[in-house]
C-alpha cells in the first residue's frame, strides 16, 4: 500500500512560549485536495509551513510520501504569504534562477504565459503589483511540477480574473494527480473541488474528514485541553 | 559534492546578476568607503606623516565599515520576501548558498577595495614604494577575510530587530586577526618590503581565510535551517 501524501502525528509548533499549533494529527492520501480553514490566528499558516518543512515541529512528526519533510522538498511546493522573489530581478530571471537551482523541468516561458505575465516577464519584480507578484509565485509552483503543493491564502491580492485562474489551476493540478493543501478564507471557491476538509481553531484541529460527509470528525486532535491556546505558556 | 558545486555556481551567478541589476548597493558601499577615507584623512591632519604610516590601516578600516552595508543588504534581500527560504525549499544545499553569497560579497568588496587604492594614494599621500602589484594582490585576500565571516553573521543577524547594530558587533572582533594581516601586507605594499615579510603576512591572511571559509560552509546550515 502506498504511503499517504501527508501524515501528521501530534504536530505542535511553539513560538517563544506560545503554541501556534498543537496536537494536530491527520492522514491525507495521495491525490487528495485538502481545504484548510479557520479564523485568523487559528494556526493555518504555521501548519502549512511545518508540513512543507519550512518550520520544524516543536513536537510530533510529519511524514511526506513516507519520508521526512526535508527529504521530500524536491517534490513539494509551498506558496506562502511571502512570495520568495528578488525585487531587483525580473520575473523571468527569478524563475530561471529557480529552474536552474532546483533542476526543474518546467518551461519558464510557458508558465509565465499560463499565469498571464508573458508581457511583463522582463520587468523587475519591484515594478509588479501585489497581484502580479502572486501570479509569479503561482508560476514558480507550476515550474516545479510538485507532487504535493501547499497554498496559503492563494486568492489574496488577486483580481476576479486571478481568482478564476487559481480555480482553474487547482482543477488542473488536482486532475493531474497532485496532492493539494489549500488554506483559505474563500471556502466557497475551493469546497466544491476539495476531497477533504480540515478546520483549525486556536491552533487545534477541531475537524478533519472527507468533504461532503455529515460527520467530518475523524481523525481529530486527541486529548484537547480546554482554554485558549494562544494564552498557553509552557 | 558535484551538485553542491553546481548549485554554488548558480547562486554566484544569481548574486552577480542581482548586484548588477541593483547597482545602488555597489555604489553605496564604495561611496561609504570613500567617505570613511576622506574623514580619516582630515582626522589624521593634512600632509601629516601619521597619514602615510597608517594609510593601510585607514584603508582597511574604511573597507570594513563599508562592508557592513553590503553584507547587511545582501541578506536583507533574502529575508525581505523569504527568498532564502524559497531557495532552501527548492531544495538548495545550505553550503551552496553560503559559498555563493560569500563569493558574491567577495567580488563586491574586492571591487570596492580596488577602487579605494588610488584614493588612498592621493588622500594619504602614500605612494606605493614597490608599485601597485602587492596592493592589488592583497585586496582580494583581505576581502575574503571579511566576506566569509561577514556572510555568516549577516545571515545570523538578518532576522534580528537590531540587525544593523548586531552585525558589526559580531563581525568586527572576529575579523581582527585577518584585518591585522591585511593591514600589514598592505602597509608593506605602500612602504616597500625591505625585510621580505610580505609573503608571511599574506600566508597568515590566507590561513585565516581558509579557516573562516571552511567553518562557514560547515556551520551555515545551523544558521538558516529551522
Amino acid at each position: 500500500m502506498a504511503a499517504p501524501a501527508l501524515l501528521a502525528a501530534g504536530v505542535g509548533r511553539r513560538f517563544l512560549g506560545r503554541w501556534a499549533v498543537r496536537n494536530v494529527s491527520f492522514e491525507l492520501p495521495t491525490g487528495a485536495l485538502l481545504l484548510v480553514h479557520g479564523a485568523n490566528g487559528a494556526g493555518k499558516t504555521t501548519l502549512l509551513r511545518v508540513l512543507a518543512s519550512a518550520l520544524s515541529p516543536t513536537e510530533g512528526s510529519v511524514s511526506v510520501f513516507g519520508g521526512t519533510p526535508s527529504g521530500a522538498r524536491a517534490r513539494v511546493s509551498l506558496l506562502s504569504h511571502a512570495d520568495g522573489h528578488y525585487d531587483e530581478l525580473s520575473g523571468r530571471d527569478n524563475l530561471e534562477a529557480a529552474r536552474r537551482l532546483g533542476n526543474l523541468t518546467g518551461n519558464v516561458g510557458e508558465v509565465l504565459a499560463r499565469v498571464g505575465l508573458a508581457t511583463r516577464a522582463d520587468d523587475p519584480v519591484r515594478q509588479y503589483s501585489a497581484g502580479m507578484r502572486k501570479r509569479l509565485a503561482f508560476a514558480r509552483v507550476l515550474l516545479k511540477s510538485p507532487a504535493l503543493a501547499l497554498f496559503d491564502e492563494p486568492y489574496a491580492a488577486l483580481d476576479a480574473d486571478g481568482h478564476v485562474l487559481v480555480d482553474t489551476l487547482f482543477r488542473e493540478l488536482h486532475a493531474a494527480g497532485t496532492t493539494l493543501v489549500v488554506s483559505t478564507h474563500q471556502v466557497g471557491r475551493v469546497a466544491p473541488i476539495s476531497t477533504h476538509t480540515a478546520e483549525l481553531a486556536s491552533g487545534r484541529l477541531v475537524a478533519f474528514g472527507r468533504a461532503g460527509t455529515d460527520a467530518p470528525g475523524e481523525p481529530v486532535s486527541t486529548a484537547l485541553p480546554t482554554g485558549n491556546l494562544a494564552e498557553e505558556r509552557p | 559534492m558535484k551538485e553542491i558545486l553546481r548549485q554554488c555556481t548558480l547562486v554566484v551567478r544569481k548574486e552577480l546578476l542581482h548586484l548588477w541589476r541593483g547597482r545602488a548597493r555597489l555604489v553605496a558601499t564604495a561611496a561609504f568607503a570613500f567617505a570613511n577615507l576622506v574623514v580619516f584623512s582630515f582626522a589624521g591632519g593634512l600632509h601629516s606623516e601619521a597619514l602615510r604610516t597608517n594609510a593601510a590601516g585607514f584603508l582597511w578600516v574604511g573597507i570594513l565599515l563599508a562592508s557592513t552595508l553590503a553584507l547587511g543588504e545582501s541578506f536583507r534581500v533574502e529575508v525581505q520576501n523569504n527568498a532564502l527560504e524559497a531557495m532552501l525549499l527548492l531544495p538548495v544545499h545550505p553550503a551552496a548558498i553560503f559559498y555563493g553569497k560569500a563569493i558574491g560579497n567577495l567580488v563586491l568588496l574586492t571591487l570596492v577595495g580596488m577602487v579605494m587604492i588610488p584614493f588612498s594614494v592621493v588622500l594619504f599621500d602614500a605612494t606605493p614604494a614597490g608599485g601597485l602589484g602587492r596592493l592589488f594582490l592583497t585586496i582580494p585576500f583581505g576581502a575574503a577575510a571579511i566576506s566569509a565571516p561577514g556572510t555568516m553573521h549577516a545571515a545570523l543577524s538578518s532576522r534580528a530587530r537590531s540587525r544593523d547594530v548586531l552585525l558589526p558587533l559580531l563581525l568586527f572582533p572576529l575579523v581582527v586577526p585577518g584585518l591585522v594581516a591585511a593591514v600589514q601586507a598592505t602597509q608593506l605594499g605602500f612602504v616597500g618590503d625591505a625585510m621580505g615579510d610580505y609573503g608571511d603576512w599574506l600566508t597568515v591572511l590566507a590561513g585565516f581565510c581558509v579557516v573562516q571559509w571552511g567553518l562557514g560552509g560547515l556551520l551555515f546550515s545551523f544558521v538558516v535551517e529551522e
